[in-house]
This record gives C-alpha cells, sequence and structure tokens, in this order.
C-alpha cells in the first residue's frame, strides 16, 4: 500500500481512467460489498470504522447512514461536491484525479441505504470539474458497475451530475437539496434531517466527496483496518488544504492527530515555511473563513476533531489558511465578513441583516471612520447573531469578528481615529466600499 | 400523531394535541410568543427568528421511568444549548418552555433591533401603521433606539405593482415570505416567490398576467408590514380614521363575513367605503375573501347610483318627488290588482323579499311573481342541502366532495380554497363537469362528460348503486319511491349511459363507489350546461339519499348560486313562469333586458334598482333603491346559513331601502304595516316562517371565541388584519332531511338529453365577468372577461365564423348578439356563453352577423 489513500492519482498516473483504476483494485469494493455484504454489514463496517464526515461537521458516517429508514421508497444519495469554504480545494483534486474512487464510495453509500440515485451536487465554477467526473461515470456505466442490475445482480442504480449555479449556501445540505430540486438555494428548518426527509421529501444521505472517498478502502480493508489510522475519535487519513502566506500551499494527506499546525505549515514534505524567512505566523484559520481563528499559540495543536476544538475552534473541512505578521487583522476580517454578507442567502433575519451591518461597521473602520465604540459594536451585533440563525452560515459569519476581536483587539482600537489627531489613514490598498449588498 | 401530551410553558402545565406547535400551545394557555412569519393557517418557516424560546425536557431516569429529581425535589430539566424557534418545535411530553426569561428578552430584542436596520421607518405615511404588527411587536419587545447608523440604510423600490391590485413597497417588507405561503399552501396560485439573496433578497411576481390570483388582496392582509397594499386603498386613510362595519359579501353564494371600513369622504361628498376586509367565520369563509368581495364595493357610492325616482313624462324619464311616484305606483298597482306581476332579483335581501311577496299576496292579490334569474333545484336543496354544521374545515379522510356542473373557483371562491383545505387535511375530491377547472388539480377522478349529459351521469351512478346492492341498509326504511325508481332505470342501460356522456363505464362505477364508500359526502353542483335541471338535481338527490348521505353535517346538497341571496329568493318567493303580458309589471333589483332573459310584456313598467339599468330605461316608473351597505338586513347563503349585515353609510341620494319602499306602497294600498325597521321583519319572520324559527336579530348576532384568534390589534400571535367576529356568527335553517321523522322521498324524472348532433349554448360563470357592479370597480377592469361567445376553432369552423366577428345566437327564443372568440380548451359543439349578459350586445350591429345558430330547446335553463 502506498503513502497515499485518498490521493492516490499522485502516485498512479492517470488513475482517473477506469483501466487505470481497474488495474489498482479499483471497485473491488464495490464488488465485495454487492456480492458479499448485506446493506447493513456495509453500514456496519462503516460504523465500525469510526469515519467522520469530511464536509465540516464531522458527523460519524455509518451512523447516518444508519438513520435511513428501510422501507421508505425512493431513497437517493446526494453528494456534496460544492466546495465553495474558502480555502478549499480537496474535493477538485479527487474528482479530477481519483474520480472511480468517489464514485465507488457513492455507490457504497448508495448500497448501504438502498439508494436508486446518486446525485453529484457540483459548484457551478466546477464546470471542468464535472466534466470530467461526469467522463468518469459514463466509463463506469459501459463497464455495467453502474446501472441496472450492476455486475449481475438484483441491484440497480442511476448516477447524475449536477451544477449548481454559484451560491456558497448551496453547500449547505437542506440548501442544496432544495436547489437540487429546482428551488432557490434556502436552508430548510431541521428537524427533520435529510435521513427522514430529503431530496423530494424522501429519505437521503449527504455526504461530502472526500468522506465517500474513504469508504472504498474501509469496505476492501476492513474497519479495524482503517482505524490504524489517525486517533480514537478521529480515525483515518484527511487532507489537509493548506493556504495563505506559506511557500508552498495545497493539499496534504496524513494522518489525523499525528501532526500540528507547525508541522502542516513547516515541514518539509508539507508547506515549507512562511513566504519569507523573518516572517512570523500570525493567526491561523483551520476552516477557511469558517471558523474562529487561532493565534500563534494554537501552533502545536494537533490536527483532529477534538484537539483543534480543545484549542478553541473546529477543524471543519480542514482548509487551514496561514496570516502572518504583515496580514492586517482587520482586514482580513472586514473581507470574511463580506464574504458571508455576500453570501447570506436573505432568509432568516439575523444573517441576513446582521451581516450587511457587520459589513457596515467594518467599511468605516477601515476607512478610517471608526468610533470609539465599533469594537463593542461588533461584539455585540455577532453575539446578537450567534445562535439565533436558521443555519450554521450565520454562526460562521460571526467567528471571524469575535475571534479577530478575543485575540486582536488592539488591531482594531489602532483603526479608531483618536481625538484631537489626524485619522489614522488605513492600509494602502485596502479600502474597498462597494455600494449595495 | 394522535393522542394529547403535556407540557409545561413558563411554569404552568397544559395539555394539548400531540403535534401541536409550542406557539400554538402557549396561545392556548393565553401565552404571547411574539411572531412574523408564523402564521396559523401557513405551515411554519422559521425564517424570521422573532419566536426564539427556551425549550428542555424533563429528565428521565432509564431504570424507574421516573422524572429525576435535585436535592429540592424539583424535575431536572435538560435546556436546549440553544434558544428554539416556537413556530417550528412541536410538542412533546414532558417538554418545557421559557417565554420570558432574559435570554428570550434579549433574543426578541436583537431580532427587532436586526429587522429595524433594513426598515424605512415610514410609519407615518404607511398604510399599516396603527395596525402593524412590526409597530406593536417592537414597542412591547424592541430595544428603545436602534444602534445602526440612518445613513446607512440601503433603499429600494418603494412602488412596485405586483399586478393592478397589489403594489409592493421593497423597502418595508421583511421578508417573511407570508405572502408566498399564502399563494402556494391557501391560494394554490403561487405566482409569488423570492429572487437573488441577502439583503437584495426580494418578493417578486412570475406569473403572466403578474399576480394572476383571485384571491390577492388576502397577503395584504397577513403582510405583517405595510410591504403589500392595495391599488385601491393605498393612502386613503388611517386605519383609526375609520369606522369598521360588520357586513356580508353581496357577490356570490358564500356569504362571506367582511367588514366595511368608512369615513367621510370630501370625495365622495358623504361617506366612502374606503376597503372590505374579512371578518373572521371559521365555518364560512375562515379569515379569506376573493378579490371580487375585497374589490366589487365602488358601486355602492358610485357617481352614477340612482339618486331620485323618475317618471315617464313627454318620453323622457324626469326626476320626481317620492311623494308623487308612490302614489303614482299605488294608483298603477290597485288598477292591476291581481294581475299584477312581480319579478324580484336574488341580491335582495330576505326582510324586502318577504314584503315583496306580502306587497303583492296580501295587498294586490296576485300569485304573479318570480325570481329573477330563474333557479332549478330549489326544492332537493331544502331537502337535502347540507346538514347543519357542515363546515369544510371539518372534512378529512373519510370526507368526500364532489363538484358537478360548475366551476368551484369561479363560481364560489372560497369555497375553492376551503376545498382545497379539506383535501390537504386528507378529504377526497371528485370534479364532474364539461370542461376543464382548477379544482381538477387536487381531484382523485376527473368524470369529464358531454355538456348536457349531467344527468344522464347521474343516472349511471344509480344504477351503479343499485345494481351494486350499495344502498345504506339503515335509510332503506326512510326512503319512499325506491320501486319506481329501480324500475325507471331499467330503460338506462350503463353502456348506453357511457356512450351518451362520453364517461367510461369504469369511471362512473368508481363515482358511485366512491360515493357509497365515503363516510360523509357533499355534492355541490352548479348549473353549467344543465338541460334539464329538474333531473339533475333530482338525480343527485337521489344518490345522496340512497347512500345515506343527507340530513347530517357534512352531507348533502350544496348548490352553486348565483347570487348572495338566492336561497332566500328561493325560500321568499320562487321561480314561476310569468304570463307574456301584464298591465303592471313591478321589477325590483333584475334587469331582464340587459342580462337579454325574456320578460311579460307590460302596460305600465315599474322598475327598482341602484342603477338606470336597460330594463329601467324601458320602465315607465323608476325608484331609486339603496345598496346592502346602506342598510340592515340578512342574506341566507347557498348553506342556508342566515347572516345579517349592517347599515355601514347613509343613504346615497333619496335612495330608499326595497323595504321601505314596500312598506309605503302597501300603505297606500290600505295595509296597515308597522315595521319600523328590517329587524321588526326579521322578527316576524322568525315567528311565522318556521323554516327561520328563532332567526331573530338577536339570535344572529350571537358569536362564540374562534381558533386561531386573530385580528385584535394588542394580539402578538398574529393572524393578520382579518377582523373578530363580534357582530354575529349567524344560524343555518335545517334541511328537512334532518328532521327525525322526516321520509326521504326519491325522484324521477326521464331526463332531457339533447341530441348528439346540436350545438349547446353553455352559459359560464366567471368571477370578473363584465357586469353592472364590476364595471364600477375599475381596478379590475384590466381582469374582467369581456362578454363573448367562446368556442373551439373546429366549431367556429364548421360555422364559418372567425374570431372577432360577431355570433347570432338564438337560445330559448332569445336572440344574443355576441363578438366571436376562438379558444381550443373550449369542448367542442358547444358556445360558452356569459351567465348574465349585459346589454351591450346592441352596438355590434355595425359589425358583420356571420352565421345564425339555432339551438335547441332548454339550453338555457328557464
Ligand atoms: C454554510 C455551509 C456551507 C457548507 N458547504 C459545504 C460544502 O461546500 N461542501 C461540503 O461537503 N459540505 C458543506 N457543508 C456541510 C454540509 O451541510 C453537510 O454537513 C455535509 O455535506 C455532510 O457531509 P459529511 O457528513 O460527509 O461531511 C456546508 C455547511 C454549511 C452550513
Ligand atoms: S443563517 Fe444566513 S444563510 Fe443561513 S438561513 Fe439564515 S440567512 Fe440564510
Ligand atoms: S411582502 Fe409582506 S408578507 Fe410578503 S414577505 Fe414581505 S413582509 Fe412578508
Ligand atoms: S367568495 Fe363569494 S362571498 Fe366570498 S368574498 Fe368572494 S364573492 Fe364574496
Ligand atoms: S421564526 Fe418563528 S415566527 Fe418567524
Amino acid at each position: 500500500m502506498g503513502r497515499y489513500i485518498l490521493l492516490r492519482h499522485r502516485e498512479i498516473p492517470e488513475l482517473h481512467r477506469l483501466d487505470v483504476y481497474l488495474r489498482h483494485g479499483g471497485y473491488e469494493a464495490w464488488r465485495k460489498a454487492l456480492t458479499s455484504m448485506t446493506p447493513d454489514q456495509v453500514i456496519e463496517e462503516v460504523k465500525a470504522s469510526g469515519l467522520r464526515g469530511r464536509g465540516g461537521a464531522g458527523f460519524p458516517t455509518g451512523v447516518k447512514w444508519s438513520f435511513v429508514p428501510k422501507n421508505v421508497f425512493p431513497k437517493y444519495v446526494v453528494v456534496n461536491a460544492d466546495e465553495s469554504e474558502p480555502g478549499t480545494f480537496k474535493d477538485r483534486e479527487i474528482m479530477e484525479g481519483n474520480p472511480h474512487q468517489l464514485i465507488e464510495g457513492a455507490l457504497l453509500a448508495a448500497y448501504a441505504i438502498q439508494a436508486e440515485r446518486v446525485y453529484v451536487y457540483i459548484r457551478g465554477e466546477y464546470r471542468s470539474v464535472a466534466r470530467r467526473l461526469e467522463a468518469a461515470i459514463a466509463e463506469a456505466y459501459a463497464a455495467g458497475l453502474i446501472g441496472r442490475n450492476v455486475l449481475g445482480t438484483n441491484y440497480s442504480v442511476e448516477m447524475f451530475v449536477h451544477l449548481g449555479a454559484g451560491a456558497y449556501i448551496c453547500g449547505e445540505e437542506t440548501a442544496l437539496l432544495e436547489s437540487l430540486e429546482g428551488k432557490i438555494g434556502h436552508p430548510r428548518v431541521r428537524p427533520p434531517f435529510p435521513a427522514t426527509f430529503g431530496l423530494y421529501g424522501q429519505p437521503t444521505v449527504v455526504n461530502n466527496v472526500e468522506t465517500l472517498a474513504n469508504v472504498p478502502p474501509i469496505i476492501l480493508n476492513g474497519a479495524s483496518w482503517y482505524r490504524t489510522m489517525g486517533t480514537e475519535k478521529s480515525p483515518g487519513p484527511k487532507i489537509f488544504c493548506l493556504s495563505g502566506r506559506v511557500r508552498r500551499p495545497g493539499n496534504y494527506e496524513a494522518e489525523l492527530g499525528k501532526i500540528t499546525f507547525r508541522d502542516l505549515i513547516f515541514g518539509e514534505e508539507y508547506g515549507q515555511g512562511l513566504l519569507g524567512e523573518e516572517r512570523t505566523v500570525k493567526a491561523i484559520l483551520p476552516a477557511g473563513a469558517s471558523a474562529p481563528m487561532l493565534p500563534a499559540s494554537a501552533l502545536d495543536t494537533p490536527l483532529d476533531y477534538e484537539s483543534v476544538q480543545a484549542a478553541g475552534s473546529m477543524l471543519g473541512s480542514a482548509s487551514i489558511i496561514v496570516l502572518d505578521d504583515t496580514v492586517d487583522i482587520v482586514w482580513a476580517a472586514y473581507k470574511m465578513v463580506r464574504f458571508f454578507q455576500h453570501e447570506s442567502c436573505g432568509k432568516c433575519t439575523p444573517c441576513r441583516e446582521g451581516t450587511y451591518w457587520l459589513r457596515r461597521v467594518y467599511e468605516r473602520l477601515v476607512a478610517g471612520r471608526g468610533r470609539p465604540k465599533d469594537p463593542e459594536l461588533l461584539e455585540s451585533i455577532a453575539r446578537q447573531m450567534a445562535g439565533k440563525t436558521l443555519c450554521p452560515l450565520g454562526d460562521f459569519a460571526t467567528s471571524p469578528v469575535l475571534s479577530s476581536l478575543k485575540h486582536f483587539r488592539k488591531e482594531y482600537e489602532a483603526y479608531i481615529p483618536q481625538p484631537l489627531e489626524a485619522p489614522v489613514a488605513a492600509p494602502a490598498g485596502t479600502v474597498e466600499t462597494v455600494p449595495g449588498r | 400523531m394522535t393522542g394529547t401530551v403535556r407540557v409545561i410553558i413558563n411554569d404552568r402545565p397544559i395539555e394539548v394535541p400531540a403535534g401541536t406547535l409550542v406557539v400554538d400551545a402557549a396561545k392556548r394557555l393565553g401565552v404571547d410568543i411574539p411572531v412574523f412569519c408564523y402564521h396559523p393557517k401557513l405551515e411554519p418557516a422559521g425564517m424570521c427568528r422573532m419566536c426564539l424560546v427556551e425549550i428542555g425536557m424533563i429528565k428521565m431516569d432509564p431504570q424507574t421511568r421516573q422524572p429525576m429529581r435535585d436535592e429540592e425535589g424539583r424535575p431536572v430539566i435538560q435546556w436546549m444549548p440553544r434558544l428554539q424557534t416556537a413556530c417550528t418545535t412541536r410538542v412533546a411530553e414532558g417538554m418545557v418552555v421559557r417565554t420570558n426569561t432574559l435570554q428570550v428578552q434579549e433574543a426578541q430584542r436583537a431580532i427587532l433591533e436586526f429587522l429595524l436596520t433594513s426598515h424605512p421607518l415610514d410609519c407615518p405615511i404607511c398604510d399599516k401603521g396603527g395596525e402593524c404588527p412590526l409597530q406593536n411587536l417592537t414597542m412591547r419587545y424592541g430595544p428603545g433606539e436602534s444602534r445602526f447608523d440612518y445613513a446607512d440604510k440601503m433603499h429600494q423600490e418603494k412602488r412596485v405593482p405586483l399586478g393592478d391590485l397589489i403594489l409592493l413597497d421593497r423597502e418595508r417588507c421583511i421578508l417573511c415570505g407570508r405572502c408566498i405561503r399564502f399563494q402556494e399552501e391557501i391560494a394554490d396560485d403561487p405566482v409569488l416567490g423570492f429572487s437573488d439573496r441577502g439583503r437584495g433578497m426580494e418578493i417578486i411576481t412570475f406569473s403572466d398576467p403578474p399576480f394572476a390570483s383571485y384571491f390577492s388582496g388576502n397577503t395584504t392582509d397577513i403582510c405583517p408590514v405595510g410591504a403589500l397594499t392595495t391599488t385601491d386603498f393605498r393612502f386613503r386613510a388611517r386605519p383609526w380614521e375609520m369606522t369598521p362595519i360588520p357586513s356580508i359579501c353581496p357577490h356570490c353564494p358564500v356569504g362571506c363575513n367582511i367588514t366595511l371600513d368608512v369615513r367621510p369622504s370630501a370625495r365622495k361628498g358623504g361617506w366612502d367605503i374606503l376597503r372590505v376586509m374579512p371578518r373572521q367565520h371559521e365555518a364560512v369563509n375562515e379569515i379569506w375573501i376573493c378579490d371580487k368581495g375585497r374589490f366589487v364595493h365602488h358601486f355602492a357610492t358610485a357617481e352614477d347610483r340612482l339618486r331620485q325616482p323618475l317618471i315617464r313624462r313627454n318620453g323622457e324619464l324626469t326626476p320626481v318627488s317620492w311623494e308623487d311616484v308612490l302614489e303614482v305606483v299605488a294608483e298603477a298597482l290597485s288598477r292591476a290588482g291581481p294581475q299584477a306581476a312581480g319579478l324580484v332579483g336574488d341580491r335582495l335581501p330576505n326582510e324586502d323579499l318577504y314584503l315583496f311577496r306580502r306587497l303583492f299576496g296580501e295587498a294586490l292579490g296576485s300569485s304573479w311573481i318570480s325570481m329573477d334569474p330563474p333557479i332549478f333545484g330549489g326544492e332537493w336543496v331544502a331537502r337535502y342541502g347540507v346538514g347543519t354544521g357542515t363546515d369544510f374545515g371539518q372534512m378529512r379522510p373519510g370526507s368526500l366532495i364532489v363538484v358537478m356542473a360548475g366551476d368551484l373557483e369561479e363560481e364560489a371562491p372560497v369555497w375553492f380554497l376551503r376545498v382545497r383545505g379539506a383535501v390537504r387535511r386528507g378529504a377526497r375530491l371528485i370534479v364532474a363537469g364539461g370542461k376543464p377547472q382548477k379544482a381538477e388539480r387536487y381531484a382523485d377522478l376527473i368524470l369529464r362528460y358531454r355538456f348536457g349529459t349531467e344527468a344522464l351521469v347521474l343516472v349511471g351512478a344509480l344504477q351503479v348503486l343499485l345494481d351494486e346492492n350499495r344502498v345504506a341498509p339503515e335509510v332503506l326504511p326512510r326512503l319512499d319511491g325506491l320501486e319506481a325508481l329501480r324500475k325507471a332505470l331499467e330503460g338506462y342501460p350503463l353502456d348506453f349511459i357511457g356512450q351518451r356522456t362520453g364517461v367510461p363505464v369504469e369511471q362512473i362505477r368508481a363515482f358511485a363507489r366512491a360515493i357509497a364508500e365515503a363516510g360523509e359526502v357533499v355534492l355541490i353542483f352548479g348549473r353549467e350546461g344543465v338541460v334539464d335541471g329538474e333531473a339533475f338535481v333530482g338525480m343527485a338527490a337521489n344518490v345522496l339519499a340512497l347512500t345515506g348521505h343527507v340530513g347530517r353535517p357534512n352531507n348533502g346538497l350544496l348548490p352553486l348560486w348565483p347570487h348572495a341571496n338566492t336561497q332566500g329568493a328561493l325560500d321568499f318567493i320562487g321561480a314561476r313562469p310569468l304570463p307574456e303580458e301584464v298591465p303592471v309589471l313591478y321589477v325590483v333589483g333584475a334587469d331582464p333586458v340587459g342580462d337579454g332573459r325574456p320578460m311579460p310584456r307590460a302596460g305600465f313598467l315599474i322598475v327598482q334598482d341602484l342603477f338606470l339599468t336597460e330594463t329601467a330605461r324601458m320602465a315607465d316608473v323608476v325608484l331609486p333603491a339603496q345598496s346592502w351597505a346602506e342598510r340592515d338586513g340578512t342574506f341566507t347563503s347557498a348553506e342556508r346559513r342566515v347572516q345579517r349585515f349592517y347599515k355601514a353609510i347613509p343613504a346615497v341620494g333619496e335612495a330608499r331601502g326595497d323595504w321601505e319602499i314596500f312598506i309605503a306602497i302597501a300603505l297606500r294600498l290600505g295595509q296597515r304595516w308597522r315595521y319600523l325597521s328590517p329587524e321588526a321583519v326579521m322578527d316576524e319572520i322568525a315567528r311565522t316562517d318556521p323554516r327561520y324559527a328563532g332567526m331573530d336579530y338577536g339570535a344572529l348576532a350571537w358569536t362564540q371565541p374562534q381558533w386561531p384568534p386573530v385580528g385584535t390589534s394588542r394580539d402578538l400571535y398574529f393572524g393578520g388584519t382579518a377582523r373578530p367576529n363580534t357582530a354575529g356568527l349567524g344560524r343555518v335553517r335545517p334541511s328537512e332531511a334532518e328532521t327525525p321523522e322526516a321520509r326521504w322521498p326519491l325522484a324521477w324524472k326521464a331526463p332531457e338529453i339533447p341530441s348528439e348532433e346540436s350545438i349547446l349554448a353553455i352559459p359560464t360563470r366567471r368571477l370578473y365577468q363584465e357586469g353592472t357592479l364590476i364595471a364600477r370597480t375599475p381596478h379590475l377592469r384590466g381582469r374582467t372577461v369581456p362578454w363573448a361567445a367562446r368556442m373551439h376553432p373546429e366549431t367556429a369552423r364548421r360555422l364559418g365564423l372567425e374570431a372577432g366577428q360577431m355570433a347570432v345566437v338564438r337560445v330559448n327564443g332569445q336572440t344574443l348578439r355576441l363578438p366571436a372568440l376562438v379558444d381550443p380548451s373550449v369542448p367542442s359543439q358547444v358556445i360558452l356563453l356569459p351567465a348574465s349578459l349585459t346589454a351591450r350586445a346592441g352596438v355590434v350591429e355595425a359589425l358583420p352577423v356571420k352565421f345564425r345558430v339555432e339551438v335547441g330547446n332548454g339550453a338555457l335553463p328557464r
């Protein structure tokens, strides 16, 4: 077995081709499940592996599958390939380099819950990725791996690719389902959860691309093999998307909990340090814009769900963005707030109005027109939003605000014009006020 | 979900049905949880986040299954980590809710502060100001001031027309989605939606014409802010300036409870009706009305209302005093005596109809009175009309609703809403008709028969019921005429019926079986295409009586009568043929000439109306009558619910109530009538007419609390600006079949079936059919359906007619001239005509007359 479990195409050229994939154990797990395992056994194996969702929430995948009612048909599997979190680009690499492993994982999920259809919801910008994936699906159809009576069994399953239209919120699973149904991408009130009331109101499993790519090796090699990797509570391999002010940004596959932020940023086989010898880490965004930023003191936190949470943030999709000492934190927080304001779907009051208000306050702050009470106001607005929104996006939007205020409050104060003195000019090139939303 | 669960809200226990939403459970305890997006009639959306409360569960000991207790013996409560929305959370056994803690108050303040950041705060010029939930909730729960910079406000369009009737103010919209959900869930015209996202999200309409719905006005009631206003009312008055007067909609047989908001108006030089709002009656219209009911009120205060009596002098109608004119009228009537004839419209209130009958019967000794239009089926409705207590709101699985020979949405819009609601709750629907209609969307079974064969379809159903022995055994002893019916049916084999009606025999069987098997059946019937009305309604009555679906709530016949008091007109006047020629004819509230219906030739013609109708133009004397808004009275709806309406505005000009005029004439004819008001008339009816026994104005004004509670200004569990009902729920006059000892007769009349070759002229009712009253509401001008003869292109081709050309149609001895309209959705072999024609057909004589169709007897029911 090679160094990679998910990014195997890095070792095996042309792995996106079916023949190559088949030569390297491809669809063995699919064959094994179909011919020698019951659907429940597949669920049990995934449950036992301890695999947790790689889309952000880290929910145990096998447990999610087991919530699906047995006797309600039709059922669906939806692959969440919306990958819109800033700094996240792992699903793309899987779909481009190793698409069959995703397809095989999705098929296994479908078999496990006895779904008749798999939909892959890809973000609209990934047009070329979608083509690659569609080609792979066509190959698999042609080889009888998808379709009616797969591999001669009495199980039939179809697979379709659907392109989104460029909304971040459509990565949230219920908004994704609405969008897939052809409606405006508004998250649904939960409960009911997709497992019981999903696509077209039918039982549905929604899983992230990376999550599903983990499934074939689990089925092929067994849960106990899988558990030899990672930690007790966060088993298995994970792709870390490293970006920001590092020398070598990119995807890195490593076992969960076996490396720290420091290893990832500075390690020879990983990021190889910052963009400049003299630079230092100022802050880390562990999960794109969505999770609270951590100060440099968190550098030695191991990269698994529990440890990052204990450090005060979330591992989420593990899209680690590194901010060095040249980065203006207020500006960075402003950019993230602007992102969320732009992406807020508008369905619920606190997020729709709160992100707009936050953005207006940041705008005046970075324009040098801040007021002494603005940091307090920002904190208060964010707290008024937190915990009250319909979906997690509203909470995400508060994390850059609250975490930057928590760790870097001084930088805010520097932005507030001092009475009797000339206003402090904002750093050049950082001010950009956009009218309207 | 069945049974009840116990929950504790603000330390008070309550037992509610499982599945109840927390917000509703709280309301039952009198605890208001503030809401914006939630509406008790709509599915919860959980969008506005105004209703956040603390929710926990009593912790149970897994061993003992008893609540766990702390040291002080109080149950331990596992609180959820976040606040929960009370409008989406359903109660569960052992749930504990707190709606008044600091945490909850902080959340309420937060949501209001957020909402107001984007709100224009133009209350001083906002139509909703004074009855606005956003104002009310802000006063009660909001922050005293906002920390949002006023200059940062985002400005948006303030006048976006969503069609001819409704305007949207984008700045005021709080994006609660109530309007969208109303259109989807209640009206089933899903023509509104959200577009764009975040702060840029907005309400749009995507139908053509925009906001195409008969129910659009209701969205302005339930909109919790002044974002949706009607083009009719916008900027015309502040809510507190108006006096709300309870009334009943005068337009259709539903009898929607409404409120007329009136105010003195300089423009009208007197009082004006500013708007019509729904008034809650959960068994009639819930809290909805249709747009006709809301907007077609301008006729009451129209410029061209008759304001003075007129008399013909030198060929011209000239104003005259009441004294003089009454002398002339009394003179003429007394001279004619028993030869005098009367024709009375079915929009008149009961009191007036009753006095009209007395005037002819007692003062003149004449029995020559009839209602206009002539209606069939009244005696079967009296016998087998829906049972007392019938309520679409109570229909569920096991209930069956049949709609036959009428378009439910066009003829009784609010019944359409309520039937749809019943189907959503599990009732079944069967629609039988000669052409498609909207209600068919929810039908389990659609019978598309050839127009004119309605009665035959029912004969088929009877055939199946008898064949398969599906007569309800418990009703057998009450039925009269079963054997005769059985015998008569022998001449109608099912195959023949299937072939003549065009309905597959299997469908007729399924139809009959569904009726026999349903627990409750309401058969709603109209007159569309009905050639032999007597046979049609008689067969419908047979079907229901045989299967035991009469004499009980939620069972029986429900007629799609044409007007608001057709039932009253049947009760007090009835339809009978008048002689061809009479010395004096007294026409009240009817326009047979304009409607193209036959009218006796008269030596002397008296017409009493609101307007100078076509009939009035021919009159010797014209008497100006009052509209329903100017006086008290009662209407009897098609469900036979007798309901009161109240005087809302003073008389227009010198107009008098029809009842007053009848009294004045009767006194001149030597009668000693002493009624001082319609109330006194109704008192007498309630004493003397057993059908209306006990229905004095006091009894009709009785009310009781209704669920959901709506409409009070202090209520924060908000249903909209629909008004609570404080003026009376009315009383239903029971059907004869309800009397325990009543016999249930069956009917037989061999149905008259038009030959297959004949082309039928079918009067069809459209809600916005061009007419005298609707013409006075300019807002609906774009939507009114012009009079035309509609036909399939194939029919037009066969008749050598092109669209737009004049068609001359002779039906039942009348000659009608109408523009031809070609419409592929019309079945072939028929010409659809407006059910009430106006006399404007005269204008067209300059246009080419292309063809002449002679249509057989009885296509228009007489
Ligand atoms: C605002 C928001 C955006 C999200 N975007 C994504 C996304 O782009 N891709 C993804 O896989 N999951 C995304 N998620 C998480 C999904 O809702 C869901 O948890 C996930 O698809 C479940 O799959 P998993 O269990 O395999 O992780 C997002 C969640 C939220 C709240
Ligand atoms: S939190 Fe934001 S993104 Fe989520 S439902 Fe509310 S408005 Fe939409
Ligand atoms: S227009 Fe009114 S009802 Fe419709 S979403 Fe806006 S506030 Fe709500
Ligand atoms: S449904 Fe009928 S009674 Fe009700 S408002 Fe409309 S026209 Fe009036
Ligand atoms: S979220 Fe409950 S009322 Fe709007």
